[in-house]
């Protein structure tokens, strides 16, 4: 079993849907959140939610479900690809994760399916009472956390 | 310094400090891990992705035929 970095297949499919909304653009824009899976876990192309997604990490002050995504920064364009890039890094404060972890779920929680958007993977960490912080890329067409060219 | 441990806020210069830090195509992580009389009491990491998720995106033609 090993995590697989990845936009979900399922994530291509809820474009085209029209499931997702990262801006107040056309809608009021969906709450996104960041759940951290053990290293054990299989998370990659195939996820589809984070309800189906069962090895999340578990310990103190880490709520399940994990933090809210800040997302100050609405989707861009730059030539032909589209992008987006939460606009603050994701943080876990004073948290003990015991069990390794080497992923980042990213899903829509305010979906009535908290359908999952993306898989990032890095390397494994354990964390004891202390913080874990996801930094951003940079918000463009190159580093963007998520693209579509 | 105050740092958290297992053991509550401690003053740094009690504890031994370790850190670390990894760089490559992946990510750039930084490690900071605090020791006292052999027990790890603190271990912070902060990862910066490196690697974005991308889709290429393509649309069908007519069938001319």
């Amino acid at each position: 079993m090993a995590n697989s970095q990845a936009m979900t297949t399922s994530f291509k499919q809820d474009i085209l849907n029209g499931v997702h909304a990262f801006s107040s653009a056309y809608r009021t824009a969906d709450t996104f959140k960041a759940a951290l899976y053990t290293a054990a876990s299989s998370l990659g192309a195939g996820t589809t939610s984070y309800t189906t997604a069962t090895t999340e990490v578990s310990g103190t002050n880490y709520t399940a479900g994990g933090v809210t995504v800040t997302n100050a920064t609405a989707p861009t364009t730059s030539g032909t690809t589209a992008y987006w890039t939460p606009s603050a890094s994701f943080t876990y404060t004073n948290v003990t994760l015991s069990t390794a972890f080497d992923a980042v779920l990213v899903y829509n929680s305010t979906a009535t399916g908290k359908n999952a958007v993306s898989v990032h993977t890095f390397g494994s960490q354990t964390i004891t009472a202390g913080t874990f912080t996801l930094t951003m890329p940079t918000n463009d067409a190159t580093n963007a956390l998520i693209r579509i060219a | 310094m105050i740092v958290t441990t297992t053991k509550g806020d401690m003053d740094d210069s009690l504890l031994e400090k370790r850190e670390g830090s990894v760089d490559n195509n992946i990510e750039y992580t930084e490690w900071v891990e605090y020791w006292l009389d052999g027990e790890l009491v603190h271990r912070s990491a902060h990862v910066r992705l490196k690697k974005p998720v991308l889709t290429i995106t393509d649309i069908g033609g007519f069938d001319n035929g």
